[in-house]
This record gives structure tokens, C-alpha cells and sequence, in this order.
């Protein structure tokens, strides 16, 4: 059995332009102590796909679909089932960890108050322990330091007191919703070699979620490919790499500037991420797709392809990725 | 911290004298004096009072003298209406009660205020939301003047639970009324910049933060939500606490409380230069001291400002 299973999810938001879908008919699982990397432009609904998943959508948006954890269901679940599962079973990182820390509090009662919470700690007990982590996460000095407060601390730093956060508890699901992506690159370097070795250490099952495709080379066994709340393809790591199977996933390779190849001009994907307020009929990637024909206003289903590899286009392999 | 508060004290010694210099001269700018009336006073005696007051002294002189009675003295000079009081006995006479009277008023609308607004963010778009806008939008713009005759109309004259004036030594039954006319408008103003202030800090990242530990609702808000929903209120309440314990004239003359707010108004209609000024240096004062609380109170809650 899955330890997460998604189907068919669909998220809506209500905005004043009428109902934008963020997610559309959704399908993945995640098995116990898998990595799996949710790749996608900005918009891809791949946020909002974790965000459902742990029932933190903000307050205009709607979910439908099923979601089972554990083989429970947990979509739309009471606050009180979701709130034992937070942080203690599934556990998230967030992208920006300049603010995603309270600004008013110290680390030490952030850090605290989860295992007090869910473990029924005392402080004292709970600091200690707390203190234990940041070593783990090798964060100098985290005996003292634990009594700062976040701004005293870099954005490196931040984000590594995020992740020691988050596995206080050693959950068995880690979400990392684009744990990089405001650091700077050298930055970005280590926090991904920490996560990949504090998940081999502590083997929870990790959803990386990133358009940075190296970061998932590195990191991640599977990949599923995202584009405007639909799956385009998905896959096993090195498959997918070698040889992507569908128009997106190609050109998102293909926007990884290569520097072994002498390569000295990047290519971008024509055009921009469909507005998800009138999304595109049919497959979303069409408008922007080289290989896009009148047959595409249907949205090809999910197929295997064969090597556990799905993927979501009507052109067949061979037209694709010669 | 302390070498700030220090400074900052330091730097109010100016900022009175400031103000003293700006009210005097505005003061004396405006027509008409302590001794105008209808009918008009014989020059000798006008002369004699003027002397008497040192009203016949060039500006400049009227004004050290002034500062120099209060620097030495602590007075502030006789009423120059009322021949045997002095302003610090009318200030000592009218100033507790305005203080009893305004910092329940305050403490009520802080209590009730914060409470609403909180309510109001949580349950955004509901009843309840609905219910507490349209409380505090009425709240505001029923003006005091309007409020403080229908209370007494309906708790007074028709239910008559409560006395509809006086003060008798600040008995309970007696402040209700002024209270609840005092602080009403202030609680509106507390819980429309707390609901908004609240909206907008349960979309800030950290509080998704504290929710994805599995907090429950009350303790993310207590807890992640609430310091720094409450900046924008504090910032309000400074100058607000300020504006109720020094009084209100309407409250004072609705409900004869004897506070310093009618005598202020009363000081201003009369030329009472003497009243006038001295109740003006007791607001200017507290200001600046309450403006001083608020920045002190906005580096606890902040941990990122630092004096």
C-alpha cells in the first residue's frame, strides 16, 4: 500500500476573474520512504497540490478529489484529524524561509511548542531535543543560537532550522514546497546535500517540489512532470532524463543551460503558462506545443508507456523524442 | 533601552517648551481676552487686572515668567476667571476623574474592541463578521453628543437603573454611563484596525507555518498571530489613551462628572489663558509620554527594533 495516494485531485480558487483550476484531475502516489520530485513552470499547481494534501489551501480555495494517507482519507478532513497529522506524520518545508519563521518568536519556542505538541514533551526536554536537531542540520553554536530569533540568522541558516523543524517529529512524509529557491546558489547546493543525506539518515518519504531540474536529478527516484494542474509525464529518474517522451518535458530539459556543451545560447519555451482563469481547451500545453495538432482540444489521458513511465500526449513516442 | 527612554525624555523638555511657546502666542493672537465681556469694564480696572496678571508685559516676558513659575514652582499660575482657584487645583480637582472615567473607558475599549475586530477577521464573511462591521461602523458614526442623551433617556429617565449624572467620588453606578459614551467610538475605531490588521497577518507565511505544525486554530492565532496583528492597534492606542483620560467635554457636560475636559472648554470660551494653558501642557506631556510607551511596547513585541 501507498503511504500517499492522490486521485483525480481538482483545486479551485474563487477570485474575482471566476473560478481559476490550479489543479485538474490530479493523480500520484508517493510510497513509504520513495523520493519524489513534482516538477513544473510557476503556476503548474504543484504547491497547491501539497497544500491540499496537508489542508492548508488558503481560505478561497476548494478541493475535490481523494486523498489517502495511510490509506485513510485525509481531503477535507476535520481540523483536528489534520492537525494530529501535521508536522508529526507529514511535515513541510516552505519556500521562503525569510518569513515562513514567526519573526516574534525565538527559534528555541518555534522549535519547542511542536514537540511539546505532539510528543507531549516538556520544554526542557523538548529544547534539548530541539537543540539535537539543529546539530543535525549543522547549524554552529545551536546550543546558543537556539535562543535567537530568525532575523538573526541568514537565509541559509533559516532554512536550515526549517527542515530541522520539520523533522523534529521524524515524520514519515516530508513535503519540501521549493526549499532553494530564495538562496543563493552556492547556498542552494548545501541545503539540497543536507536533505539528501538527512533522508537517507532518517528514510521519510520526501514530495521535492521544484522547477529546478538538477536539484531533482540529485535528489529524486521518480519524477511527475506538471503543467497548468495536469500531470504531462511521469516517470523514473533517469528515464525521464535520457529520454523525455513529452513536448513539455523536453523543453524544460532543453532550458537547462549546459555548460559541458559548449552550448552558449539557452532555449526557452516559446510563450508564457496559460492563465488558469481560462485555461486552454483540451491539453494545456498546446498553445505552446511544436507538435500540437487539431486532435490536442481533447486532453490525451495518462498512458503507460512502458519502464513505469505515463505519459499524457496524443503524438506517439517516436514523433517526440527523435 | 534605558539610555533611549532617557533620551527620548530629554528630548520632551524642548518639545513642551515648544508647545507652550506656539498655544501662548496663538492664544493671545486670538481676539477678546480674560476681561472682555458684555459690559465693558472701566480702563482703570481693565488696567489694574491686566497689571494685576501681567497681561500689560510684552509677550516674551509673559511667556518666561510663565515658564519660569512652572520650572521653580511647579505653578501654574491662578485662574484668571475663577479669583481663588489656582490651574493646579483645577487640574487636581478635574484630572482624577477624567482619569478614573477614561482609563475604564480605555480599558473597555481595548477589551471589547480587540475581541470584535479578532472575531470579525476569523469569521471573515459570516454573520458574525457581518455583525461585528455593522456594530462598530453604528458605533462610529453615532456621534458622542447624540449617544450620551439616549443613554440617559433610556437608562435614566425611562428603565432608571442608573443616575444620569454626578459623580459622587467615582461610585460605580455612576461611571457606567459616561463610560459606555466615551469609550463606544474608540472600541469601533480598535475593531476595524484589528480586524484588518488581523486579515492580513493570517496570510502572512509564518502563520501557514505555525497551522502546518498542527496547532489548533485558537493557539496559531494567540500564539503566531496576534503580536503582530496588534503593531497598527498599539500605534493607535498611544495617542487614543492619551485623548480618553484627559476627558470629554460632551461627557463631562451630559453627565456633570466635573472632569478637566469641560473645564478645558469652559477655559477656552472664558480666555482662562491661565486654564488653558495648563491643561494644554497636561495633554502635550502625556502624549509625548504615551507616544514614548508605544515605542517601547513596539521594540518588546518586535524583537527586530532595538534602541
Amino acid at each position: 500500500m501507498s503511504l500517499l495516494e492522490i486521485d483525480t485531485l481538482d483545486v479551485t480558487f474563487d477570485s474575482a476573474d471566476g473560478a481559476v483550476h490550479a489543479v485538474n484531475g490530479l493523480s500520484l502516489s508517493l510510497d513509504k520512504g520513495e523520493t519524489l520530485g513534482v516538477v513544473g513552470e510557476s503556476g503548474s499547481g504543484k504547491s497547491q497540490t501539497a497544500f491540499a494534501i496537508l489542508g492548508l489551501l488558503a481560505r478561497n480555495g476548494r478541493a475535490s478529489g481523494s486523498i489517502r494517507f495511510d490509506g485513510k482519507e485525509i481531503l477535507n478532513a476535520p481540523p483536528k484529524v489534520l492537525n494530529r497529522l501535521r508536522a508529526d506524520r507529514i511535515a513541510m518545508i516552505f519556500q521562503d524561509p525569510m518569513t515562513s519563521l514567526n519573526p516574534y518568536m525565538r527559534i528555541s519556542d518555534q522549535m519547542a511548542e511542536v514537540l511539546m505538541l505532539h510528543k507531549g514533551m516538556s520544554k526542557r526536554a523538548a529544547l534539548a531535543k530541539s537543540v539535537e536537531m539543529l546539530d543535525a542540520v549543522r547549524i554552529p553554536g545551536a546550543k546558543d543560537r537556539i535562543r535567537l530569533y530568525p532575523h538573526e540568522f541568514s537565509g541559509g541558516m533559516r532554512q536550515r532550522v526549517m527542515i530541522a523543524m520539520s523533522l523534529l517529529c521524524q515524520p514519515d512524509l516530508l513535503i519540501a514546497d521549493e526549499p532553494t529557491t530564495a538562496l543563493d546558489v552556492t547556498v542552494q547546493a548545501q541545503i539540497m546535500s543536507l536533505l539528501r543525506e538527512l533522508q537517507t539518515e532518517f528514510g521519510m518519504a520526501t514530495m521535492l517540489i521544484t522547477h529546478d531540474l538538477g536539484v531533482v536529478a540529485g535528489f529524486c527516484e521518480r519524477v511527475t512532470v506538471m503543467y497548468g494542474g495536469r500531470v504531462m509525464e511521469r516517470a523514473p529518474t533517469d528515464p525521464l532524463f535520457d529520454k523525455p517522451t513529452h513536448p513539455y518535458t523536453r523543453g524544460l530539459l532543453h532550458a537547462v543551460p549546459r555548460v559541458d556543451q559548449g552550448q552558449d545560447r539557452m532555449e526557452a519555451i516559446p510563450g508564457n503558462p496559460p492563465n488558469m482563469a481560462r485555461p486552454p481547451q483540451g491539453c494545456p500545453f498546446r498553445p505552446r506545443c511544436a507538435h500540437a495538432g487539431e486532435d490536442c482540444s481533447v486532453m490525451p489521458p495518462l498512458a503507460p508507456a512502458g519502464d513505469g513511465r505515463a505519459r499524457a500526449c496524443h503524438r506517439p513516442v517516436e514523433e517526440v523524442a527523435a | 533601552m534605558l539610555s533611549y527612554t532617557l533620551k527620548r525624555l530629554a528630548l520632551a523638555i524642548p518639545t513642551l517648551l515648544i508647545l507652550i511657546i506656539v498655544s501662548f502666542v496663538l492664544m493671545h493672537a486670538a481676539p477678546g481676552g480674560p476681561f472682555t465681556s458684555e459690559r465693558e469694564l472701566p480702563p482703570e480696572v481693565l488696567a489694574n487686572l491686566n497689571a494685576k496678571y501681567g497681561l500689560d508685559q510684552p509677550l516674551w516676558r509673559q511667556i518666561a515668567t510663565y515658564v519660569w513659575g512652572i520650572l521653580t514652582e511647579f505653578d501654574f499660575g491662578p485662574s484668571f476667571v475663577y479669583k481663588d482657584r489656582t490651574v493646579n487645583e483645577i487640574i487636581a480637582q478635574g484630572f482624577p476623574v477624567t482619569l478614573t472615567y477614561g482609563a475604564i473607558s480605555f480599558v473597555v475599549a481595548v477589551l471589547v474592541g480587540v475581541t470584535l475586530g479578532t472575531v470579525a477577521a476569523i469569521r471573515q464573511n459570516t454573520i458574525l463578521d457581518y455583525f461585528a462591521v455593522g456594530v462598530s461602523i453604528g458605533a462610529q458614526v453615532l456621534p458622542n453628543f447624540v449617544m450620551a442623551p439616549i443613554l440617559v433617556l433610556v437608562f435614566t429617565l425611562w428603565l432608571g437603573w442608573l443616575p444620569g449624572g454626578g459623580w459622587q467620588g467615582g461610585q460605580w453606578e455612576y461611571i457606567v454611563l459616561p463610560v459606555v459614551a466615551l469609550s463606544t467610538s474608540f472600541m469601533a475605531s480598535i475593531a476595524r484596525i484589528t480586524r484588518s490588521s488581523m486579515l492580513e497577518t493570517l496570510n502572512l507565511n509564518h502563520v501557514r507555518t505555525a497551522r502546518a505544525k498542527g496547532l489548533p486554530e485558537r493557539r496559531v492565532i494567540l500564539r503566531h498571530a496576534l503580536k503582530p496583528a496588534m503593531l497598527p492597534v498599539i500605534s493607535y492606542l498611544g495617542p487614543a489613551f492619551v485623548a480618553m483620560i484627559t476627558g470629554s467635554v460632551v461627557v463631562d457636560v451630559y453627565f456633570s462628572t466635573g472632569g478637566i475636559g469641560k473645564a478645558f472648554v469652559d477655559s477656552a470660551l472664558n480666555r482662562d489663558y491661565a486654564v488653558m494653558m495648563g491643561v494644554t501642557i497636561l495633554m502635550g506631556a502625556l502624549t509625548i509620554l504615551f507616544n514614548l510607551v508605544v515605542d517601547i511596547l513596539y521594540g518588546w513585541i518586535d524583537p527586530k527594533i532595538r534602541y
